[in-house]
């Protein structure tokens, strides 16, 4: 059982890496990996909120919202799934509120560093992405845990190397014009080449 | 040399400020720097006084490399004439085989040095003598019966998006001529890998030794390389290089030979070199004790025989160690070595989308160098802030 976890783990962060493979949470990506500290901190703010609301969002769909999950109310034939994409953005929104309001008390210099970024998780399609890609593969309880937290650290992983990337850039003479996102484009596209290393491992 | 001397003396003012061909002096620059050494000084720090320069290291490595364009060519012939059971002459075969390095060579020399004086004139750098090496390395990487439009177009990607997009020598994050083998590799994978691209004979299907492993289930790796009868993949035929692969990764011998003259000059880091070895034969003792518990049989190759398969050597001598795409730092070398040869047996064994994971092993380290040289460096000043606090 533990196998079958850890293989699931490895296949979120490597293999199906959200950002690399499926290119989702782009726009936060690309705009906050200027600086190291802010992307780590970044970093592990989304691992975090996709650690939290992957599994209420498993939760909530599979008691409330999927086809006949009503049952246990005496509404076997109610089907709410069409809520899925709202209801989840809200259980995201409130756990972002929580996130924020962690990081305010305990490390306001990180909290404001990030700035509008942090309530902008809200709206990071990769945390939408993991819980719609949790319904979608219909994981259980556990693995829909270890499935967010896998997808969160690989994001984590990608935009910790791409902020170092960044910050070896200031060396570089890159062409005026390329500066700053064109330049981050292209780089994401090398660096999804290379993590093609692991597509195609089948755990 | 005094004559060629008066002439680029007497061309010059052509090529200086105000001169009829102004544009173009990265090109006279270049020539005349690869010629004769400079009377340039140094206008600013950091000041050291060394007879090496850039255009010295570069030429360097292209020394190192020349060995393996020679016992390229040799085996490239010695393929097509041992599948087709003609007896030849070393020589005849060099010949042989240079027919096909050379198209190669030269297409790699004007896509690539195309790219790189229209940079050099258009944003107003000199020439990187940088381009020299890439160019050196790309044909090596190539399978000889590789279509010429290819390694043109490899070539450009690699060096213009490789490299000039970041300025140019020393400010590349990835290898260039690992990205134009990556980008040749994912764009045209019929075309550099599967079995009939290795020897130069039209129909001749030779399977490199990795893929043979790699495509059965339950069977014991050194077994089923003892019974291919076509070419002769015993440990020390897979040292000395007569078998099947790419120009230049086939002979070990030459490039460990190349490897000690780079560590021996100082233009590469043993640590690189000593971490990937330590990395792969490690992790392939390890998937040798683990080889049991599963059906696949590339678990079961000893990881001596990784050593001398397919393009591990070359990729770890000549292209790991590059001073600019690597790790900074040493403890951070360690690490980026060591995560190469880790990362090429995991890819090797249990991908099954590709029979060798020496090029993306690297590529994937370029990109994670930098991380690892942030949390070496993190931890430095962490330890120092202890030890001071300590006093």
């Amino acid at each position: 059982m533990l196998e079958h976890y850890i293989s699931l783990a490895t296949k979120a962060i490597f293999v199906e890496n959200i950002l690399l493979a499926y290119f989702l949470g782009m726009c936060s990506f690309l705009a906050i990996s200027k600086k190291v500290e802010t992307s780590i901190g970044l970093g592990l703010a989304v691992t975090f909120v996709l650690t939290i609301t992957s599994p209420v969002n498993w939760a909530i769909h599979h008691f409330l919202l999927q086809d006949g999950a009503l049952a246990w109310a005496g509404l076997p034939e109610v089907d709410l799934s069409y809520l899925n994409f709202i209801v989840f953005i809200a259980v995201i929104a409130a756990m972002v509120q929580l996130v924020e309001m962690i990081l305010d008390r305990f490390s306001p210099t990180l909290y404001y560093n990030l700035g509008i970024f942090l309530p902008l998780i809200a709206v990071n399609c990769a945390i939408l992405g993991g819980a719609l890609f949790l319904v979608e593969r219909d994981y259980t309880f556990m693995e829909s845990t270890v499935f967010g937290f896998g997808s969160g650290l690989g994001w984590f992983l990608a935009i910790a190397s791409m902020s170092t990337i960044r910050h070896r850039l200031r060396y570089s003479n890159v062409p005026p014009k390329l500066r700053g996102l064109g330049i981050t484009m292209l780089l994401t596209g090398l660096l999804s080449m290379a993590f093609m290393a692991f597509s195609g491992i089948d755990l | 040399m005094k004559f060629i001397r008066t002439i680029l003396d007497k061309i010059e003012p052509i090529f200086d400020k105000g001169g009829f061909l102004e544009k173009f002096h990265p090109v006279y620059e270049a020539t005349d720097t690869i010629l004769f050494s400079t009377n340039e000084k140094t206008e600013s720090g950091p000041h050291i006084r060394d007879s090496i320069d850039n255009k010295r290291v570069m030429i360097l490595v292209v020394i190192a490399l020349i060995p393996l364009y020679i016992f390229g060519a040799i085996n490239i012939g010695w393929q097509a004439a041992s599948v087709s059971g003609i007896e030849r002459s070393v020589l005849e075969n060099f010949w042989i085989g240079m027919g096909s390095i050379f198209p190669i060579l030269m297409t790699a020399l004007v896509a690539g040095g195309f790219w790189e004086v229209l940079f050099a004139v258009v944003r107003k750098h000199s020439i990187n003598e940088g381009f020299l090496v890439t160019w050196a390395l790309i044909p090596l990487i190539m399978p000889p019966t590789i279509p010429l439009w290819q390694v043109a177009l490899a070539t450009s990607f690699g060096v213009v998006i490789g490299k000039e997009i970041f300025g140019g020598v020393g400010m590349n994050i990835f290898n260039p001529a690992l990205v134009a083998r990556a980008f040749i590799f994912f764009a045209y994978p019929s075309q550099i890998s599967g079995d009939k691209v290795w020897v130069n004979v039209d129909g001749i299907s030779g399977a490199t030794a990795l893929s043979i492993p790699a495509a059965v289930e339950n069977g014991n790796a050194v077994e089923l390389l003892s019974n291919i009868t076509r070419f002769d993949y015993s440990w020390s035929n897979m040292f000395w290089g007569y078998i099947p692969g790419s120009i230049g990764e086939t002979n070990k011998f030459l490039i460990i030979l190349g490897a000690l003259f780079l560590m021996y000059t100082g233009i590469v880091n043993w640590r690189v070199i000593v971490g990937a070895l330590i990395g792969l034969l490690g992790t392939a003792t390890l998937t040798n004790i683990l080889s049991s518990y599963s059906s696949n049989t590339m678990l079961t190759l000893p990881a001596h025989y990784h050593l001398v398969m397919g393009g591990f050597l070359f990729g770890v001598a000549f292209m790991a160690t590059e001073p600019v795409t690597g790790a900074h730092t040493d403890k951070g070398r360690w690490i980026y070595g060591f995560m190469i040869g880790l990362l090429t047996v995991i890819i090797r064994s249990i991908n099954p989308a590709y029979p060798e994971g020496t090029m993306l092993a690297i590529l994937l380290m370029n990109a994670f160098a930098p991380l690892i040289d942030y949390y070496v460096v993190q931890g430095n000043i962490s330890q120092r802030l202890k030890r001071y606090a300590a006093e």
